[in-house]
């Protein structure tokens, strides 16, 4: 030993602290573990063995701030206002088809908005029409927008026809605008499931781990949510009469994004933050709110306020599913533990197959 | 007709992006071994392509004080100090004085004073458990100590050491994720097969930054636009030597025709093997890896993670056929369930 002071105390309190901070680095807590024999927490997920650049992450964590969860959402919510528009326009439910439509509209206007403010140079947005992309799942979302957005633009402005003035100018154009307005409805209803799925490419297009490794899960979960939250603002707004669809409706949005969506963040460790922390509770709220939406909605055929709470559920349903989706993939990045141990595993066995590669 | 492997496995970029008679692929191999830490790759780089300052942090990583590629930051040499012997070196601490050690006390009593430097916020107290942590000796590896490792201990108690060193950069990947996501046509590939950033067309959507495997381009506050290693695109026209290599003082970082630099990385990994460093590996130099071969490659002498690299980095655009795929059955579904909703139960 040296003449220099007894370092114990302090060593072992941070050694405590560290094991604490530091889950993700397996060897420490081996070493705990081996050093003093405490029988203390058990992790049920045994820490993942790996090392770092003094804990940094690899990778960039995405810049984009919650106007793009933000835009999860509304996208979502506009694609599926458009889709219980068109139904309700081909079934002559009017009442039902103007919810439908304005829901598109304002959908697609907050949309436009969260996009344009989230860039770097907002006055640069329209380079965005530079270019048709096919690899870049931005530049395809892009052109689906601009499909999208004049469409149900139209369609929601054509609802306001019968205000207008019966003579001159505006006489033509509330004539016309029922046509022009079911015509550019069904426009943007073509277009809309598009849009309401694109978004789980726009994410999983990315070497975020949570998102890219949950690909075939994120369109499935975003369409039947945003499905679901049109489905919502429609319970809320549309007279009683016509919620019968919006209820069956429901069910099947649940469906899909219950079946498609089961696997996603299960047994994986990328799936892990969809599980865990903050961006876990959100997307279990998510969940939660759903399952709860779904019954009180088809429940409430005979109570009004019922169908009003249903509908709201399903609106913050939406809006849990994407912002617990969007942080679980901020938290992927930011800790190594994700990028590293996953990769490790696969260059392991790949190794383990053919020993014939490089060496070490 | 997209080439085969147009979205992964070995290509040819430049060819495959359009060009007619390009010339050959131009890149680097960076030898980690002869690497001495001295950053003038760094500063040539920031010097010559005009990098705004990335800040004076001193971050506690050996001497590692830029802390990762960033937008301002286009070249970033690496610091790890290992307990362990570099293969061919002798016993680093052999008749090296043995003083006092700056024990973990000391430094966590150090974190809590500060000092009034006259500036907001100055020199606040900072977190005694970091500090304990980052003198902690041997129990903690590659956590670099304010004190040369063993002086603490003693004679007796020393270990050997070793200090790696790696001059970090944008890899121009073959199949570069940041190049495929670009949804403005801002990033380019170039005649030379690198992977450039057109400043006056990036609208800072940020989405390059997500989908880059090794986490290299990043955003520029106020300026909002991405930025990166050019691989000094404007000296390369004019027949010239990138800045970092130009400045190299020691070859490690060596500028050239990457067939040609992958030659002589696989000679350079064979002497050293001979030379008993059979530690030494090559990092993205092989065609057949998950980003069609890396146009600027390593010589490393760790696992790549101990860098800071990704241990087996695939570019995400190779899944995304399947991803549209999802998204097309996704789409179909909801469509009828739009239809089950409206004509399920049609009174």
């Amino acid at each position: 030993m040296t003449d220099s002071p007894s370092n114990e105390p302090v060593g072992a309190r941070f050694r405590d602290f560290q094991a604490q901070l530091d889950q993700p680095d397996g060897r420490r807590h081996r070493k705990r573990g081996r050093g003093r024999g405490d029988g203390g927490e058990q992790l049920t997920v045994p820490p993942a063995d790996f090392t770092s650049y003094y804990g940094r992450p690899i990778l960039k964590a995405p810049v984009w701030k919650h106007d793009i969860a933000g835009y999860l959402f509304t996208g979502g919510l506009a694609a599926g206002g458009a889709m219980i528009g068109a139904g309700a326009q081909l079934t002559g439910r009017p009442r039902l088809r103007q919810v439908g439509r304005w829901t598109a509209l304002g959908g697609i206007a907050a949309s436009a908005y969260l996009l344009v403010h989230d860039l770097g140079r907002p006055d640069r947005f329209h380079h965005m029409l530079r270019v048709v992309k096919l690899t870049s799942p931005m530049s395809m979302g892009t052109w689906i927008l601009t499909a999208f957005g004049p469409a149900a633009g139209v369609a929601a402005i054509a609802e306001i026809a019968p205000r207008l003035p019966e003579h001159g100018v505006f006489g033509l154009a509330r004539r016309l605008a029922p046509t022009v307005g079911d015509v550019a409805g069904l426009a943007a209803a073509a277009t809309a499931p598009a849009l309401a799925t694109y978004t789980g490419v726009l994410l999983a297009d990315t070497a975020v781990p949570a998102w890219h490794d949950a690909y075939p899960f994120l369109p499935f979960v975003f369409g039947g949510s945003g499905l679901a939250a049109a489905a919502g603002v429609g319970l809320i707004a549309a007279p009683a009469a016509d919620t019968a669809p919006l209820r069956r409706l429901t069910v099947a949005a649940a469906t899909i994004k219950f079946v498609g969506g089961h696997r996603m963040g299960r047994s994986s460790l990328t799936g892990e933050p969809y599980r865990r922390g903050r961006s876990g509770r959100l997307v279990r709220a998510g969940n939660v709110l759903l399952g709860v939406g779904t019954v009180g909605a088809l429940l409430s055929r005979r109570s009004r306020v019922l169908a009003v709470l249903s509908g709201a559920a399903l609106v913050a349903s939406s809006v849990a599913t994407r912002f617990g989706i969007f942080d679980a993939g901020t938290v992927s990045a930011r800790d190594p533990k994700y990028t590293v141990v996953p990769q490790r595993e696969r260059r392991d066995s790949r190794q383990g197959r053919s020993p014939a590669e490089k060496g070490t | 007709m997209p080439h085969a492997n147009a979205l992964y496995g070995p290509l040819d970029p430049a060819p495959d992006a359009g060009y007619e008679d390009a010339p050959p692929r131009m890149g680097f191999f960076t030898d980690t071994s002869v690497c001495i830490g001295c950053k003038a790759c760094e500063v040539a780089c920031k010097e010559w392509n005009g990098v705004p300052q990335s800040g004076l942090d001193m971050l506690g990583m050996s001497y590692d004080n830029t802390g990762a590629l960033t937008a301002n930051s286009w070249r970033h040499v690496a610091f790890i100090e290992q307990p362990r012997p570099v293969g061919w070196a002798t016993p680093a601490f052999e008749g090296n004085p043995d003083g006092p050690a700056v024990s973990p006390a000391t430094a966590a009593v150090g974190a809590r004073t500060s000092a009034d430097t006259g500036t907001e916020p100055g020199l606040p107290p900072g977190s005694p458990v970091a500090a304990a942590r980052m003198s902690a000796g041997p129990d903690f590896l590659g956590m670099p100590g304010t004190q040369p490792p063993g002086r603490g201990s003693g004679a007796q108690g020393r270990t050997d050491f070793r200090w790696l060193m790696a001059s970090d950069v944008c890899k121009h990947c073959t199949h570069a994720a940041c190049l495929d996501v670009c949804p403005t046509g801002s990033l380019f590939r170039t005649e030379f097969g690198t992977v450039v950033v057109q400043e006056d067309i990036c609208n800072g959507c940020g989405y390059c930054v997500s989908a880059c495997p090794y986490g290299v381009i990043d955003q520029r506050k106020g300026d909002g636009r991405a930025w990166k290693c050019t691989l000094c695109y404007d000296r390369l026209g004019a027949g010239m030597t990138p800045a970092c290599a130009q400045a190299c003082p020691t070859e490690s970082i060596q500028y050239g025709p990457v067939r040609e630099l992958r030659e002589r990385a696989a000679a350079r990994v064979e002497v050293l093997h001979e030379r008993g460093v059979p530690e030494a590996r090559l990092y993205g130099h092989d065609p057949d890896d998950g980003v069609g071969g890396d146009g600027a490659f390593f010589l490393l002498l760790d696992e790549p993670e101990v860098y800071g690299l990704p241990p087996d980095p695939v570019v995400t655009t190779r899944d995304l056929p399947k991803m549209w795929k999802h998204a097309g059955l996704a789409a179909l579904a909801i469509t009828a369930a739009t239809v089950f909703g409206f004509l399920g139960g049609r009174p």
